[in-house]
């Protein structure tokens, strides 16, 4: 049921949009694979972290002395042991870090912020040596208030987290400590104005609660800190070079004496960003002179990862009666976990990023509390601000009697368009996407049966460019070997080296990608963003260009003519009536001077601005509030889908981490501020039980400033569910329902209300 | 995990050694899934683990109509549901073993080790309640029984003495006209913990429009699972019908005194219990016809 | 140190013998002792499934099973699945479907969607994801990995009896 919308001005390609099968794919279903967890090293010791119970005590005093007699422990490792460090920021390509944060994230200095923030670890020659060992570091705590609601920790008597942290108010830093690390504001035109022309106005509040990224493998690294004064961490990163320098500068070495090698990494959507094991690991190793690896449990992951902000957005829109949005105005307070940082800056330049809105404010609040620090998560604070703001426009249009295709239509983005915080979109597909969607099978088909419902829903994600670097050997064989330095999750080796093979004009088999270590390929930001078929993709289409300069030249050697006179179509090189393959010019290579390298590093700006549209039929069982998912489509523009597969596999997996967002994921606090379900059993992701086949439709509005027009497609998938969600599950029992999750209990209870308020 | 050693005897009089001499601080291995998870996580101590699993009368399953089915304590749920006999026979139990974990989980785990684990929300134990099966234990004292209704003694905690084991569970024979069910409410489909959960059987009049007996059972509503007496006893006589149904359903939620916690709020179970078992002997009625 | 047992069990087609303390996990003591790494630990209490291999031919959690109670039976790690070079007509149809895309979760799922098709061979939509709910899979979305289970069935239905084998 996969469908693609036709343009009609698609170039032919050979190679692009294919589905061959992934270069990595038969050490991945052979069980061969090398993950981070599956590193063997001579002599490695195992360690493990001794977390805090309390979400907020001050740490009065550690002693290690009971740990250290255990049999077999090698070496144990507090916050002591990490060099000072003092309030400095380091840019990690997607994202800055305050280091001293960042260091007292890794090992807590004076007072653990949050339940399962690490305290102290030991290395041992087990694993179960190490756990027994940790159990006996006797840790006094003075416990403090704590807070874990982003409202609550905002008053002006929450418990303090940083006592020398004041609201950065544009610059303006505060008179008073407070836990609000920054307000942001953003503003176009004059709203009260554009409030004044409204013929309705509609403002509702929203609260989510934190959710984790959710990846199966668990955290792992493994760190060898060589008598050289050199150190060598293999490890399951999004990034090879930005786990490089945050290690580097937390160790304060240079990063030239560390070298990362990336694992196959089992899943991050933005969580496996952050170091939180690398430099413990490599700090135990250099005092036990041993290789250390320590993997988390997955109650340390949810406890110690992770997650999404919690939050509270409020939406207020005013429409004419046509249905011409007039003004919008958004007031939202993400928290950032123990730490500053959080995803209000996103959140807030996408909360009305689908619309043409000649009027709109929006303030936002990134607030410390006590939850471990936030980390990204597949469109950072996007999908908050788009269940608020999706869920009023549906409101809206519903109150107009206006279709809500028609509604979002009248007012999508455009090439044009003034997003709030300043840039001016350019060719865009919102349009496209959203009649691909309007066209569908599904919304065009009726949905009949009580208790059911459908509701749709936009979605947006920037994507970005950032920088990458790949270099690319030609073998004599006419295959290509290429290095690149983006960390493969998802299928990437494939979609980057199809994009080499099809500037070759070679088959994707015969490129034979490689995700080389930080010391083989040039720097490469991290798989983020939606960012490596586009911005990695870039980097081996200009290698390829490289290489077809080079292979020209070597062809006018053997023909004894000038390369200029060389003309290349496809894997074709010609001149003068002369003319050799690809790979026939690659046969003679070692006769015309040696190796054909090709090399690029691409550092694009701006961004690819991908937009989604999802529908979904649900039923809701009226006596329990469940909600069972009975269809569901995603449109998305894909710029130009490399590997269609790998597309629909992003829109999908995105869907239905949105979908248990919706429904059933939350981080459950007690009153104490602790999590009581880190775990997977009650955690509850979707099973494969729970979500119906997801179908989809790729849209291809070419980005022009992508060679072949790819945009980023991985992060807009999960920013519709939870408003599509919530628009269905309106329409099926008259109920809106504003709080994430939108599980049984609380829905049963909203149903419940609203019958006894019609009695 | 903190070190233990490990046992895995050939007989009952062996096992019952092993356990009798720890007093206490020997646990029991059927299935692990419970176990295991416990002593990883420092919820339970064992000096020493007893599996069970070599002993022959723990992995029996013997199945006549005339005499009713004995169920080792340490049979996996997956042989109980794939026996087309015992499924159909004890159609409740069935459903419960199709449902604890996923199937991983159901290769191991056995309907005596959950009882045992004795957790207020164990899917297999109102169907035991409900069929009214006798548990059969072993022990320094020798053999005694114990009905399913008061095997479990509060939150993780059983009747059973140090030096005892659970050897088998004994379920009367199935009587004629007679159906049953099980159902429990999960967020999710599977991979999940009841938020409650309710067993019914019934046996109907040979015309099958009257219920004659009852027996409803709940799950996560309540310290240990509990039959629902009040509801069964008023079923006696009454036409099986939704009206009927529903009023049992009402008068079943009245032993429900579930706590409030992740997994769902106190009214929420109380009306859990209410609409799982209407619909419980909803399908009991509908299997016994 | 704790003291260790003598085990011996049958792997992948192997007799294997080695020592391992009452606690570990088969999990464990297939990945350290015997450099199995194909099984995965993603939980380690038996909530998803990463660590899925074959014992006494019935999918277990291995790390929910004591090595120690391995003695004498037959285990089998996905590993095993493709036979002398030739890949399973699930692993073909994992890679041609795009099933995978971090790939921790596959070889869970590969085990008990073979384990699922020795079964049935003809299992419907609802019956592969009520038997593969014990495997979680945060990438996919599931929908190529059911469709590759459908795929898988079909080609071996359709196949040699003998090359299925």
């Amino acid at each position: 049921m996969d469908k693609r919308a036709e343009a009609t001005d698609t170039p032919e390609y050979k190679v692009i949009g294919t589905r061959p099968v992934r270069h990595d794919g038969a050490d991945k279903v052979t069980g061969r694979a090398i993950y981070g967890a599956d590193v063997h090293l001579t002599g490695m010791a195992h360690s493990r972290i001794l977390r805090s119970p309390h979400p907020h005590a001050r740490i009065k005093s550690i002693d290690t002395s009971e740990a250290e007699k255990i049999p077999g422990v090698l070496a144990v490792l507090t916050a002591a042991d990490f060099p000072e460090l003092e309030d400095k920021i380091a840019h990690l390509g997607e994202g800055s870090v305050n280091l001293a944060f960042l260091a007292a994230n890794c090992v807590a200095k004076d007072k653990a912020l949050y339940r399962g923030h690490a305290v102290a670890a030991v290395a041992a020659v087990s694993p179960h040596a190490a756990d027994e060992a940790v159990k006996r570091i006797k840790v006094e705590y003075e416990p403090l208030p704590a807070t874990t609601w982003v409202l609550d920790a905002m008053k002006d008597d929450a418990p303090l987290l940083h006592e020398n942290l004041r609201t950065d108010e544009m610059g303006e830093k505060g008179d008073k400590p407070s836990n609000v690390a920054s307000h942001l504001h953003f503003e176009t035109g004059d709203v009260e104005k554009g409030f004044a022309e409204a013929d309705v106005v509609i403002e509702r509040e929203f609260r989510t609660a934190s959710v984790h990224q959710g990846y199966i493998e668990p955290h792992v690294a493994t760190a060898l800190w060589n008598e050289d004064g050199r150190l060598k961490i293999w490890t399951s990163t999004q990034g090879s070079f930005t786990c490089r320098q945050q290690t580097a500068e937390l160790l304060q070495m240079p990063i030239s004496h560390v070298t990362v090698v990336p694992c196959e990494i089992g899943g991050g959507f933005g969580g496996k960003i952050a170091v939180y094991l690398e430099p413990v690991a490599a700090l135990l190793s250099r005092k036990c002179g041993r290789p250390v690896k320590i993997i988390m449990q997955r109650n340390e992951v949810f406890e110690g990862t992770g997650p999404t902000p919690g939050s509270f957005v409020r939406v207020k829109l005013g429409a004419k009666k046509d249905g011409r949005l007039t003004a919008g105005q958004a007031w939202l307070a993400y928290d950032a976990g123990a730490y500053p940082g959080g995803m209000i800056g996103p959140g807030c330049m996408c909360v009305f990023s689908c619309y043409e809105l000649p009027h709109a404010l929006v303030d936002g609040y990134d607030v410390c509390l006590n939850k471990p620090k936030t980390q990204a998560y597949r469109a950072p604070g996007a999908t908050q601000a788009a269940f608020a703001c999706e869920s009023v426009v549906d409101e809206l249009a519903d109150a107009l009697g206006i279709d809500p295709f028609d509604f979002r239509l009248k007012n999508a983005a455009k090439e044009g368009t003034r997003r709030v915080d300043g840039p001016i979109y350019p060719r865009i597909g919102l349009i496209e996407t959203l009649e691909a969607a309007r066209n569908s099978e599904h919304w065009k088909s009726p949905l009949e049966g009580e208790n059911r419902g459908r509701g749709m829903a936009a979605g947006f994600w920037f994507n970005v460019g950032l920088k990458s670097s790949v270099s690319a050997h030609v073998n004599p064989d006419g295959t290509v070997k290429l290095l690149e330095g983006s960390t493969d999750i998802g299928g990437t080796r494939a979609s980057v080296a199809m994009q080499l093979a099809e500037t070759l004009g070679i088959a994707a088999e015969d490129v034979h990608p490689i995700v080389a270590d930080t010391d083989s390929v040039g720097y490469t930001d991290v798989t983020g963003g939606s960012r490596v078929t586009f911005a990695t993709g870039m980097a081996a289409y200009e290698a390829g260009l490289d290489i077809r300069r080079q292979m020209a030249e070597r062809a006018a050697l053997l023909w004894e003519c000038d390369a200029n006179d060389v003309t290349i179509e496809g894997d074709d090189y010609s001149a003068n009536g002369n003319s050799m393959t690809f790979r026939e010019i690659a046969a003679n290579l070692h006769e015309t001077g040696g190796a054909v390298v090709g090399r690029a590093t691409v550092a694009p700006e701006g961004s690819t601005n991908g937009f989604g549209c999802h529908i979904v039929d649900v039923e809701v069982d009226p006596e329990t509030g469940k909600v069972t998912i009975l269809r569901y489509t995603a449109a998305q523009d894909a710029g130009k889908a490399i590997h269609p597969s790998y597309v629909e596999g992003q829109m999908q997996g995105g869907a239905v981490q949105g979908i248990g967002w919706a429904l059933n994921e939350e981080y459950f606090f007690d009153n104490q501020g602790a999590m009581r379900n880190a775990s997977f059993l009650d955690y509850r992701m979707p099973t494969c039980l729970d979500v119906p086949m997801i179908d989809t439709i790729i849209v291809e509005v070419p980005n022009p400033a992508h060679p072949y027009g790819v945009r980023g497609v991985g992060e807009t998938p999960i920013v519709p569910p939870p408003a599509a969600l919530a628009n269905a599950i309106y329409n099926a029992t008259g109920v809106r329902m504003r709080e994430l999750p939108m599980s049984p209990p609380r829905l049963w209870k909203a149903m419940a209300e609203k019958a006894g308020s019609r009695e | 995990m903190i070190p233990f050693d490990y046992a895995a005897p050939a007989t009952v009089e062996e096992a019952v050694a092993l356990l009798a001499e720890k007093n206490g601080q020997a646990k029991i291995l059927a299935g692990g899934t419970d176990i295991l998870v416990q002593l990883r996580e420092g919820l339970r101590r064992a000096e020493l683990v007893v599996d069970v699993k070599k002993i022959p009368e723990l992995t029996d399953l013997n199945y006549s109509p005339e005499t009713g089915l004995v169920l080792g304590a340490a049979v996996p749920c997956y042989r109980i549901y794939e026996n087309a006999a015992v499924a159909a026979a004890y159609p409740a139990l069935a459903d419960a073993t199709r449902i604890v974990g996923g199937w991983q989980i159901q290769s191991r785990a056995s309907v005596g080790g959950n009882l045992c684990n004795a957790s207020p929300a164990g899917d297999t134990i109102p169907p035991l309640i409900v069929y009214d099966v006798v548990c059969r234990i072993a022990g320094p004292k020798g053999l005694r029984e114990v009905s399913a209704a008061e095997f479990c003694a509060a939150p993780g905690r059983n009747v059973l003495e140090p030096g005892e084991l659970l050897i088998s569970l004994a379920f009367p024979p199935v009587a004629p006209h007679s159906g049953s069910a099980y159902q429990r409410f999960i967020p999710r489909n599977e991979m999940d913990i009841a938020v409650a959960g309710a067993a019914s059987w019934v046996q109907l009049d040979p015309a099958g429009k009257t219920i004659e007996k009852a027996r409803i059972a709940l799950a996560a509503v309540s310290p240990k699972p509990v039959y629902a007496e009040e509801a069964s006893v008023w079923l006696a006589g009454k036409p099986a019908n939704e009206e009927s149904f529903a009023h049992a359903g009402e008068l079943a939620k009245k032993v429900a005194v579930p706590i409030d916690d992740m997994r769902g709020t106190r009214e929420y179970r109380v009306h859990l219990a209410s609409v799982l078992t209407r619909r419980t002997l909803a399908d009991a009625v509908k299997r016994a016809t | 140190m704790p003291r260790r047992t003598h085990v011996a069990a049958t792997v992948n087609g192997e007799e294997v013998e080695f020592l391992c303390e009452p606690r570990q996990s088969l999990l464990e003591v297939l990945r350290e002792n015997l450099r199995l790494t194909g099984a995965k630990e993603g939980c380690n209490n038996g909530n998803c499934g990463a660590c899925t291999v074959m014992m006494n031919s019935v999918p277990v959690n291995s790390c929910i099973v004591l090595a120690v109670e391995a003695d004498g039976a037959e285990i089998e790690t996905v590993e095993a699945i493709a036979r002398q070079g030739h890949m399973h007509p699930i692993q073909q149809c994992f890679l041609e479907g795009a099933a995978l895309q971090c790939g921790v979760c596959t070889p869970g799922f590969l085990v008990a969607a073979k384990a699922l098709l020795e079964k049935n061979p003809n299992p419907g939509e609802h019956e592969i994801r009520f038997n593969l709910a014990g495997n979680l899979c945060r990438c996919t979305g599931y929908d190529k990995i059911v469709r590759a289970v459908q795929d898988a069935a079909e080609i071996m239905q359709s196949a040699q009896p003998a090359a299925v084998k």
